[in-house]
């Protein structure tokens, strides 16, 4: 195939994609709240869950995106050394959002700094945001999607703490996130963590752990421990849906890590809301591609 | 659970004197669409509001309309914007307009429950991230005043039906929600506090 025509192929078909993450939650996000559901046994929070779900229902059946904040779009890149539009990804995701903002529509959430105008095209400068990873040896590429609200993930915190405060300071960071802030960012919450060394490393693991699946594990043992610890914890403070009190508070939390400095613990929190649009796709180099968050969909 | 309670617009203070913070009820009748800089006229430079809601309903909420030609239009999406951008107008707003019922998300401050005690009003929420489902419950938008603010900021005066679920967030008699939440919140967190960072002494 020749570049420009796969090139067209390929926003054409991450278009679809995008709109489609508006209006139809992934299938774990999906299977989780159901769980959560099921658990309440107050009028509250289970007509708070009731309309949560028949909005879904309905934004499926009427074909619009199910909260008005379609977010800033952000995908996480992970890119084959070899793959044939690797050098114009940007430009290809750039008009991916802007045709699907005209097809689904979505909100036009792209405000110029400084000049401050609205672009009325939902992308700008520097939005779409892109994260990239290139994979060696490879010529596929695989890209996370998701719509970041601006009362939930956007906001998000970080900090260095210093040693001697320890991973007990990291909880503690946590923590008093998820009472302040969580609480209206529309919880049942998927809490992303970063810890790392500095600031904007821990935000962007912080980010980039909203992207696993739910369910999903960190491979280190003490980190996985703290997984557990605080998404166990954090449901015993008992938000329930939208924060009015029920029985848990997380669809998960997931902790992702790197090496620090001797002097430094970065630590940043950032979270993700009920309505958690994310979305993963598979591309080989030819273009073939598989949904893996929403099984059994057609673009 | 009991029978489905539902207020129509008008609504006068007796109508609401049972609801307690933690209350659903659903609304029929009308509702407008009232945001920042509409508060910011009517508070701070003192222009009139162009639709009488007294004893009505107002919504904190910039929605997606369509239009549907002939001044007609059609609600697509409606999802409530955060309440507390509001709370520096609201006591004032209320006061003023003699506004019945404040629709929103998330929690409001001290100047909205002393409002909602001395005018005897309500501020609920429609749960977030609802918006399609809070727009079929919108029968017709009659009436769209203050069209210069733009989409979202427009007052859309909206004909609705089974509007909801509203949880009374502050009631009448000084009860708020979310505040009262909040303290049983803190305190549940320091318990699970101490108990994780037991737990977590990696560094050693
Ligand atoms: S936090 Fe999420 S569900 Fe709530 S209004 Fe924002 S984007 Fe929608």
């Amino acid at each position: 195939m020749d570049k420009e025509k796969s090139t067209k192929e390929l926003t054409d078909i991450i278009a679809r994609f995008v709109s489609l993450v508006g209006k139809k939650l992934p299938d774990d996000v999906w299977a989780k709240l159901n769980e959560l559901r099921s658990l309440e046994t107050d009028p509250l929070p289970k007509t708070v869950y009731d309309t949560m779900f028949k909005n879904q229902e309905l934004a499926f059946e009427l074909d619009r995106p199910s909260c008005q904040d379609t977010g800033v779009l952000q995908f996480l890149v992970k890119c084959g050394d070899s793959f044939p539009l690797l050098g114009r990804m940007e430009q290809i995701l750039t008009e991916a959002v802007i045709r699907s903002t005209r097809d689904a529509p979505l909100r036009h959430n792209s405000v110029e700094t400084f000049d401050e105008y609205n672009t009325g095209k939902n992308v700008g400068k520097g939005t779409p945001t892109l994260f990239w990873e290139i994979v060696p040896d490879s010529d596929a590429l695989e890209l996370d999607v998701y719509m970041a609200g601006g009362g939930c993930t956007l906001p998000g915190k970080a900090m260095v703490l210093m040693p001697g405060e320890g991973y007990e300071g990291v909880v503690r960071f946590v923590l008093d996130v998820m009472t302040s802030y969580g609480l209206n960012a529309c919880p049942p919450l998927l809490v992303g963590v970063g810890v790392a060394t500095s600031v904007e490393t821990a935000a962007l693991l912080s980010k980039k752990a909203l992207f696993r699946p739910l369910g999903s594990h960190n491979p280190n043992e003490r980190a996985a421990k703290l997984e557990k610890l605080l998404e166990d914890g954090i449901n015993k403070i008992g938000l329930g849906p939208q924060g009015f009190s029920g029985k848990k508070s997380v669809m998960g939390v997931h902790v992702e890590n790197t090496a620090r400095h001797p002097s430094t613990i970065g630590v940043a929190v950032n979270t993700g809301c009920w309505s958690h649009r994310h979305g993963n796709i598979l591309f080989k180099g030819d273009l073939s591609y598989t949904v893996m968050s929403h099984k059994g969909v057609v673009l | 659970m009991n029978e489905k309670k539902i207020l129509t617009t008008p609504v006068n203070a007796e109508d609401i004197a049972g609801f307690k913070a933690g209350d659903i009820f659903y609304l029929n009748g009308y509702i407008v669409t009232c945001r920042d800089v509409a508060h910011r006229r009517l508070v701070e430079e003192k222009r009139p509001l162009p639709v009488d809601i007294r004893n009505g309903a107002i919504y904190h909420a910039g929605p997606i309309i369509r239009p549907l030609g002939n001044d007609k239009f059609e609600m697509v999406s409606i999802g409530a914007t955060t309440s507390m951008r509001m709370e520096k107008f609201e006591y004032e707003f209320v006061k003023q307009t003699g506004v019945r019922i404040l629709v929103g998300k998330g929690g409001m401050g001290e100047g909205t429950r002393k409002a909602c005690m001395e005018f005897k009003a309500l501020h609920v929420v429609y749960p977030a991230g609802c918006a399609v489902c809070a727009a079929t419950q919108v029968e017709e938008i009659e009436q769209a005043e203050w069209r210069d603010l733009g989409m979202p900021e427009t007052l859309w005066v909206c004909r609705i039906k089974e509007f909801g679920p509203l949880v009374v967030s502050i009631d009448t008699y000084g009860n708020n929600l979310f505040e009262q939440n909040k303290v049983i919140f803190n305190q549940r967190k320091e318990e699970v506090y101490s108990d994780i960072a037991r737990q977590v002494s990696f560094i050693k």
